[in-house]
């Protein structure tokens, strides 16, 4: 895999694992046919965190997990770890891995990548300027002569 | 002599029976859903998962509900969950400094690059009940300013910048894991720190509060005080390289201490850390002076014998659900070993009763 492939499915599996599960399942209703090479499985990944924000490493807690592995009839095959413990969220974003790994159904993968970022995109946009609103404007007042 | 004492099974059924209801409250009530719970009370779902040490709003949710709003058996409930998951493996360090900010605020300088962004905060709010809280329907919306993310890179790095800065330790070691290995004296910072993370707030917030009042006093300025979303990357074996896989929200505080140095050092600010999840500004302040407390040490400060400065005392004692269960343990049934101390102290008296009586007679 070339380091742009590799980038795109870096970029692309995070987009899925934020998706909102129930946002993930009405864009993509239908599963195409797959086997379970590993059954989706909820565990916990440990956050770490670094001591003054850019020394040593430290363990700050665990977050839900969930992943699983499965293959598509033409042998392509998905991968997915996703935040939280929704198994058809992180069943659905291995479905996609592996529709766009063996290139099949770019008219449903692409678009719903496409969707999924502009509303990701808005929601942080909202959150940015709510933020910029409460941005705190000084004013200087000048007392005496100099 | 040693009596086995069976039954109760029947009066424990009916007492479970009566907690649902009471958890329940009035029927006639509209009953509290799990949603609600995460997006109307969020600081409580997100004191249980900092403490809990277990993001995942929806079973914090669910805990605080099941322990009918006493944080603390959530936070029991939560921590008796994790420990049924299996562990996938551990995240890149999450990067503070790419955090989309909904916070942050520098009581240090005033025109810190990136600004003082106030965020949904208490502060500045007078402290006088609402009743128009009472009455339902009102749904408020934010004022929305358009703009930019925030760029705001780390204010202590500035100083930092200028030497200033006590260095910090730069390595990529594997940290010691509380969960894992029981906690072992001397702690190291990034053990403490994880103790802290997920110690009580209340404990923490009093260490804290006695370093401020002179018991090993540290005078802290908060640097910078930020909460927001970091994304959490983990490397996955199978693909070969690291992938995000969901986002946080953190809050984290930097303090400015007073200084170390030497003849052949020039004297720099020091610093303490805090970090924990979700947004809990009261616990990271506190966080990070007690973890500027500890480093007495190596710091080369003195003990005052300040409990703040006691490693051994903070850490073994900042746990809730450690406190709470040996606690909480000495209401169930110590029959045996009291019956032990009731046939002690007769004997005892009758031992002082016998010389009394035979002086008197």
């Amino acid at each position: 895999m070339s380091i742009s492939d590799q980038d795109q499915r870096k970029d692309y599996m995070g987009v899925l694992a934020r998706a909102r599960p129930d946002r993930l399942a009405a864009l993509l209703p239908d599963l195409p046919d797959h086997t379970w090479l590993r059954a989706p499985e909820i565990g916990t990944t440990m956050v770490r965190g670094r001591v003054g924000a850019s020394g040593a490493p430290f363990n700050l807690g665990e977050m839900t997990v969930t992943r699983c592995t499965l293959q598509l009839a033409d042998g392509a095959v998905g991968h997915a770890y996703v935040q939280g413990r929704d198994k058809g969220h992180a069943t659905r974003a291995a479905l996609i891995d592996a529709l766009i790994q063996s290139g099949q159904q770019p008219e449903v993968t692409t678009p719903l990548l496409t969707t999924l970022r502009t509303e990701e995109t808005e929601r942080r946009r909202i959150r940015d300027a709510k933020a910029a609103a409460t941005k705190v404007e000084f004013f200087t007042m000048v007392r005496g002569e100099d | 002599m040693y009596v086995a004492t069976k039954g109760g099974e029947r009066a424990i059924d009916a007492a479970h029976q009566w907690l649902a209801e009471e958890r329940r409250g009035d029927p006639a009530i509209p009953e509290l859903s799990v949603d609600q719970i995460r997006e109307q009370m969020t600081l409580a779902v997100n004191r249980v998962m900092a403490e809990g040490s277990l993001y995942d709003p929806d079973l914090a949710g669910l805990a605080i509900k099941q322990a009918r709003g006493d944080l603390i058996e959530a936070v029991f409930l939560l921590r008796a969950y994790r420990t049924t998951l299996p562990r996938f493996g551990a995240s890149e360090p999450v990067d503070t400094g790419e955090m989309r900010i909904t916070r942050r605020i520098s009581a240090t300088f005033k025109d810190a690059p990136g600004g003082q962004i106030l965020g949904p905060t208490f502060d500045y709010t007078h402290r006088l009940l609402d009743f128009k809280l009472m009455a339902e329907g009102e749904t408020p919306t934010a004022q929305q300013k358009p703009s930019d993310p925030v760029d705001a890179p780390h204010i202590l790095s500035l100083l930092d910048r200028d030497g200033l800065m006590e260095p910090l330790e730069q390595t990529d070691a594997t940290p010691a894991d509380l969960t894992r290995e029981p906690m072992s004296m001397p702690a190291d910072r990034p053990l403490r720190l994880q103790a802290l993370a997920r110690g009580d707030e209340g404990f923490v917030l009093s260490m804290a509060y006695s370093t401020q009042r002179g018991y090993g006093r540290t005078h802290a300025f908060v640097g910078e005080l930020r909460i927001g979303t970091c994304d959490v990357e983990m490397f996955v074996p199978e693909l070969g390289f690291a992938i995000e896989i969901g986002e946080i929200e953190l809050t984290e505080c930097e303090t400015v201490n007073q200084f170390t140095g030497s003849k052949t050092q020039p004297p720099q600010f020091t610093r303490g850390y805090g970090l924990v999840m979700g947004q809990s500004e009261r616990k990271a302040i506190s966080v990070s002076l007690v973890d500027r407390a500890l480093r007495w040490d190596e710091l080369g400060e003195d003990n005052v014998g300040a409990p703040a400065q006691d490693t051994e005392f903070v850490l073994y004692h900042c746990d809730n659900i450690q406190a709470t269960g040996f606690l909480e343990h000495i209401k169930l049934p110590h029959y045996v070993d009291f019956q032990s101390e009731l046939e002690l102290i007769r004997k005892i008296r009758r031992a002082a009763e016998t010389p009394m009586q035979e002086a008197a007679e």
